[in-house]
């Protein structure tokens, strides 16, 4: 069984900064992780290998120092690593890498499952996973909390909803994006840190992938950031205190005024 | 400083701070209430080959020394004392397999040890005999191929929950030390049972058992060494696990500075935090200097092993020594620094203290320590 799992580098902060001026990202001074949702992708992928002795193939998009977040998905175990990474992709929105990520996995060739973090934790889009599985044709099943079983190329999921969750079949190859409730990602190990550091890591570029150049990169990109900013901070509620009875109908007032 | 260690020496260093600050640090309290053997993160440390750090790649390891597990127990005890034991417990107990064993033991009983898979212990401490090894009164008759060991040790460290544990009995009381040998026992064996399990001060996570013998046949094929040479393979085996203790000790200490000097900058009295008046600083300042010397002692005694060097138990006792000490010390300062808060359960200074008293107690009490040191001086006088 072929694993695929993709995976994305982002900064290590809740506290995100953006510049004003070109709306994206500040990424000096701040460290690159692995995006924590991906870890349980990563988790996932490897329980599979181990189950059904199979391998494990760790996919990014992005610019050359994502190599390192490769790296740490092999120090984890997993077999092979493909940095997908040209000057051509920049700009990407999530339609643009969902293609591109497509295309490169198009290149690897058969594969049973991609399995993809639930959503980065600084776009939080949670779109680039079901777009590769749209641009692939393959099924796809969002917020996979439980791989219940994988048997004759159908697997059995369960999907994590708002007020339980569904059992959903789906015939292989399929796409997952998984939720931190699915496993508690592993630590390296020593021999798979010395495994990462001489280990070769696949390079694909916009030239060596079968894509469209217009469907690339920024150009490829249909969405447009116009403006990022912080929403206004709510005010303070108004606290009301005196006798219960008194309080009570203050609250019940100020509802009804509420409403029109 | 820079302790001038190697790639891999960095990897495990780094790997086991993470281990212990992610994984260990946040159950440390609830294993310490509960004394359960740690056992998920046993399975956690195999699967990131920790417990192979300091065993020869030809049987599985990584091919580190004692300066591997020393930085490896450091590490992990920051983060609990109590619950790195099941590692540095097994290498105390696999330690004299390494040194003794013949190629077919050490291919039998290494691997598994290196995986994880099982753990080891060391038993030679008797309820008449602790500082007094040669007052073992387990004995091991020899019958056709097998030996018959009938006795009792206890405080066994990991006892109960290893599988492989090397052994102290007397073959001949009559030869006095000379009359003791080491044997190599696996959990299951017939007449091989466990007796109580004790009821801790400090390293709760830890277990600490009883170890019986009625009529417990071993094969000769597991005597370690040859028979009669159970005190050296005991004296040797010390000789390179007292590092170990010294560097529980050490990661006891630095983390009880770590959380000292953290919680000083914390705490406000009269308007500043307590960080900033001379009688804290003073004591950090003490601390952290003791640790700093501590680490010294038991990187360079370890180096001095590793290097292969002949003579090194008077390093040893000393790192062993030095460490404790420091470790009681600089726990002890950590509750005073904490205050009220450091004597409740709710805050983990006390814990840290509670786990530093035994690094003074096992392996050869400090006093033994001294002894060894002193023997040692008065030999090397007297050779000139």
């Amino acid at each position: 069984m072929n694993i695929i799992i993709c995976i994305k580098q982002v900064p290590d902060t809740t506290d995100v900064k953006i510049n004003p001026e070109t709306n994206t990202l500040v990424r000096e001074g701040v460290q690159s992780i692995i995006n924590p949702f991906d870890m349980y992708a990563i988790e996932e992928g490897l329980r599979l290998k181990e189950q059904f002795n199979g391998k494990a193939t760790v996919v990014t998009m992005g610019p050359p120092q994502a190599e390192s977040a490769l790296r740490e998905a092999i120090s984890m175990g997993v077999d092979e690593a493909v940095l997908v990474s040209d000057r051509a992709f920049a700009g990407s929105d999530t339609l643009a890498t969902s293609y591109t990520l497509a295309s490169a996995i198009k290149k690897l060739g058969e594969f049973s499952i991609i399995l993809c973090g639930k959503q980065a934790s600084d776009g939080d889009t949670a779109q680039v996973g079901p777009g590769i599985s749209t641009h692939l044709d393959i099924p796809q099943v969002t917020y996979v909390k439980k791989i219940e079983s994988i048997k004759n190329g159908v697997a059995v999921v369960e999907r994590m909803t708002e007020e339980g969750y569904d059992v959903v079949e789906t015939p292989l190859p399929c796409l997952f994006t998984v939720v931190k409730e699915i496993n508690e990602p592993r630590t390296p190990s020593l021999k798979g840190k010395m495994r990462a550091k001489s280990a070769k890591i696949q390079l694909l570029s916009a030239q060596l992938l079968d894509c469209e150049a217009d469907r690339l990169g920024l150009k490829g990109s249909p969405t447009q950031v116009v403006k990022i900013f912080s929403p206004e901070r709510r005010k303070g509620g108004e606290v009301y205190q005196g006798p219960i009875e008194e309080s009570v109908e203050k609250v019940v007032c100020a509802i009804k005024s509420l409403i029109p | 400083m820079d302790y001038l260690l190697n790639e891999q020496q960095v990897m495990i260093r780094d790997l086991c701070r993470q281990i212990a600050q992610e994984k260990i640090a946040p159950v440390a309290a609830e294993y310490d209430k509960s004394e359960e053997f740690p056992w998920p993160i046993v399975k956690l440390l195999a699967q990131a080959d920790i417990f192979g750090v300091s065993i020869p790649a030809e049987y599985g390891g990584l091919g580190g020394g004692v300066l591997e597990t020393c930085i490896a127990t450091e590490e992990l005890s920051k983060a609990c004392g109590g619950i790195t034991l099941c590692f540095a417990a097994s290498y105390l107990g696999l330690d004299p397999i390494l040194l003794f064993g013949n190629e077919e033991q050490k291919k039998k009983y290494l691997p598994d040890l290196a995986a994880g898979k099982k753990l080891a212990a060391f038993a030679v401490t008797e309820p008449a005999a602790g500082s007094d090894a040669s007052a073992i009164q387990t004995t091991a008759k020899k019958k056709g191929d097998h030996y018959v060991l009938n006795g009792m040790k206890h405080f066994i460290t990991n006892g109960g929950d290893a599988d492989t544990y090397v052994v102290i009995a007397m073959t001949d009381k009559t030869k006095g030390a000379r009359g003791a040998t080491a044997f190599i026992l696996e959990k299951g064996m017939k007449g091989f049972t466990f007796g109580k399990k004790e009821d801790k001060l400090g390293i709760r996570a830890s277990s600490t058992r009883e170890l019986i013998f009625t009529d417990c046949e071993v094969p000769k094929e597991n005597v370690l060494g040859k028979e009669g040479m159970g005190f050296i393979v005991t004296m040797k085996t010390f000789d390179v696990s007292r590092p170990g203790v010294a560097s529980q000790a050490l990661g006891i200490a630095a983390g009880a500075l770590e959380s000292a000097v953290k919680y000083s900058k914390e705490r406000i009295q009269f308007g500043k935090p307590i960080s900033s008046f001379q009688g804290i600083q003073w004591m950090l300042a003490d601390m952290a200097t003791q640790v700093e010397a501590a680490r010294a002692l038991i990187y360079a005694t370890a180096r001095m092993i590793d290097s292969g060097a002949k003579d090194v138990s008077k390093y040893s006792a000393m790192a062993k020594l030095f460490a404790s000490d420091v470790a009681m010390k600089v726990t002890t300062d950590a509750v005073q620094i904490f205050g009220g808060y450091g004597y409740i359960k709710e805050y983990p200074a006390e814990k840290r203290m509670r786990d530093a008293k035994i690094t003074q107690i096992y392996e050869g009490t400090n006093q033994i320590q001294r002894s060894i040191i002193a023997l040692q001086l008065i030999k090397e006088m007297a050779k000139g």
